[in-house]
């Protein structure tokens, strides 16, 4: 072999062909089999104090988790009360989504370790303790697609993301459930764990069920992860899914869906070949039973399905009615078990799901059916804050859909309770009017003035339209006008539009007499 | 009307409310309330209550009422079989419900 120093610098152009000079052999390879080296040399961590003490965490830096085991997690708690033991103050806790299950989170607020919340939502006793103003700093809420997108332009910088995965190798390929004969924890697609899989300056995957290399299907590839950690609890299967989502018997909430799906069908939008994403509250899923009779009759198929699957998504495939199913988040075991079975059903991550960079799969939706705790006489629309102005929610992929969908139908009953869901002014503005098309409730429809096409298509169906003024004074005329809430001036919320611009706030309740 | 003792209607169930009355002697109503919906519409429950004790003519009683959210011709119903009950008469007044 001609000695290639020697005719180095003769190469044209070679400052910009290669910046990393000649070839040095030299004789490095491992040797020893794939089963020894995969016992001998992985990712492995003793535990997970090594773990973070080897990912370079160090006070106020970013930590990340997803919500995949939602009410049933054990991770996000397993860790911050590790982080506590360790010392660690001052951190940010990007995370997905947070739960009831995340209560004892407030111990760990108090004590400084967590200083500042990034989150979809928040529920239970941390989310009525951050509405009393639990926090200096602002909670900053997010939608999946929004906060997809922050990771990915760095307005959020990850430093460790801590990911539980039902399933991991030893070299950290991760997945919601898996394909190995023995029994693991299923939460199915771990759409919201990836961006941060991707983006964060070092992954730790936390896990109660190692398989041998390669764990395939994976979600999160090892090429993206640092180190495993095995763990007993990573969660309560319970509290992670439920077997199968029910749909309702509420007959309120049948008369909703089924005029939901007359709107969509009236509008045009169900057609041969058409899309579509369904939330997953009773209203709006079982509007997915009603245009599934309707495709029966007239012999329409769904293009796509996304979203939050669910098991009535998952039977509408199997039957034939939707070709391909797009899953950011498994709802229940049906949805994970399709997801390991059936080959069309594939796994998406919350910037392809939704992030206003590029071209996301929201914006094929013809439609979508999304539920609210309250809707305004603008169409601005409340999924975080409840009645009673203390946070309850979670902003989800509300304005994601809203706003990517062509046809966006929002559905709730008119009243709760002596509650009116239909008001002058939502609590909090999560999903801007401009984004909505249409509010079906029990006791009317309102088409947003914008949508006039939608509006003459409705009444050419003979589908009775009422204002939302009309509505709102509707409801008015069955359970009185409420008195305001009471606010006090401190912000405890910020709430961030899906291009995470900021679209409204919320503030510390007041329950002073 | 005269209240002779405890009088009680209505469930704790979601949308309804539970009313409590305990006569007495002087001190004109007074109503201890715990609602759901305490921040919106505590002070029109209390209202309605008020309203419907003084039609009944029962100018001193306490009243515990427990609320889930009750609609005000609900309050009022509750209101009204609980006078009755601590009056012990069924004397109602249909019409004039």
């Amino acid at each position: 072999m001609r000695d290639i120093k020697e005719i180095y610098a003769d190469i044209p152009h070679i400052e910009d062909i290669s910046q990393h000079g000649v070839y040095q052999s030299k004789r490095t390879k491992a040797t020893e089999t794939f089963a020894v080296r995969t016992q001998a040399r992985n990712k492995v961590a003793a535990d997970l104090k090594e773990a973070i003490r080897n990912s370079g965490l160090r006070d106020g830096m970013t930590i990340s988790f997803h919500h995949h085991f939602r009410n049933g997690d054990n991770v996000v708690n397993m860790v911050v009360e590790t982080l506590a033991e360790m010392g660690f103050k001052n951190l940010t806790m990007a995370a997905s989504s947070l739960s009831g299950v995340h209560a004892p989170l407030i111990e760990h607020i108090k004590n400084g370790v967590i200083t500042h919340i990034e989150t979809s939502g928040l529920r239970g006793e941390l989310a009525e303790q951050v509405s009393r103003g639990l926090m200096d700093f602002p909670v900053v809420f997010r939608s999946h697609g929004g906060r997809g997108a922050a990771i990915e332009s760095r307005d959020i910088h990850i430093d460790v993301a801590f990911l539980g995965a039902p399933s991991c190798d030893p070299f950290g390929n991760a997945n919601g459930y898996s394909r190995s004969e023995e029994q693991t924890i299923s939460c199915g697609s771990l759409g919201y764990a990836r961006p941060d899989a991707r983006n964060a300056g070092h992954v730790i995957i936390i896990t109660n069920h190692i398989d041998a290399f390669p764990n395939a299907p994976y979600a999160i590839p090892s090429n993206y992860v640092d180190s495993v950690v095995l763990v007993d609890n990573i969660g309560d299967p319970k509290g992670i899914m439920s077997g199968a989502t029910r749909y309702t018997t509420n007959p309120k909430e049948l008369v909703i869906a089924k005029a939901a799906a007359d709107v969509i069908r009236a509008s045009g939008y169900l057609y041969d070949g058409f899309s579509m994403q369904m939330g997953s509250g009773g209203a709006s899923l079982a509007t997915a039973r009603f245009i599934r009779q309707m495709m029966l009759q007239e012999g329409f198929r769904c293009r796509f399905a996304l979203g939050g699957i669910t098991g009535q998504i998952v039977s509408m495939h199997e039957e034939g009615l939707i070709d391909r199913i797009l899953d950011v988040q498994s709802f229940d075991l049906i949805a994970a078990e399709s997801l390991l079975k059936n080959r069309f059903h594939q796994q998406i991550d919350s910037c392809y799901y939704a992030s206003y960079l590029r071209t996301a799969a929201v914006n094929q939706l013809d439609f979508v059916v999304l539920s609210a705790l309250e809707i305004d006489t603008d169409y601005n629309i409340n999924v975080l804050t409840g009645s009673d102005g203390v946070i309850r929610g979670a902003v989800g992929g509300h304005p994601d859909t809203a706003a990517g969908a062509s046809l966006s139908v929002v559905v709730a009953p008119l009243t709760r309770g002596r509650i009116p869901s239909i008001v002058n002014r939502v609590n909090t503005v999560v999903t801007p009017g401009s984004t909505v098309d249409v509010v079906v409730t029990d006791q009317g429809i309102a088409v947003h003035p914008d949508r006039t096409d939608v509006q003459a298509k409705l009444a050419e169906a003979g589908i009775r339209l009422s204002t939302i003024q009309e509505l709102k004074e509707r409801a008015e005329s069955i359970v009185g006008i409420p008195d305001p809430i009471r606010y006090k001036d401190k912000i405890v919320g910020v709430v961030l539009y899906r291009d995470n611009t900021v679209i409204d706030v919320i503030r510390q309740i007041d329950e002073d007499e | 009307m005269e209240l002779v003792q405890t009088g009680m209607a209505g469930t704790v169930e979601s949308s309804d409310i539970m009313v409590t009355l305990e006569p007495r002697e002087t001190g004109g109503i007074a109503i201890s309330l715990s609602s759901s919906v305490m921040q919106q519409f505590g002070k029109q429950i209390e209202q309605v209550i008020r309203q419907t004790l003084a039609e009944l003519g029962v100018s001193h009683a306490s009243v515990d009422a427990v609320d889930k959210g009750a609609l005000d011709c609900t309050v009022r119903a509750r209101v009204y079989a609980a006078a009755y009950r601590a009056a012990s008469s069924e004397a109602y007044d249909w019409g004039a419900m």
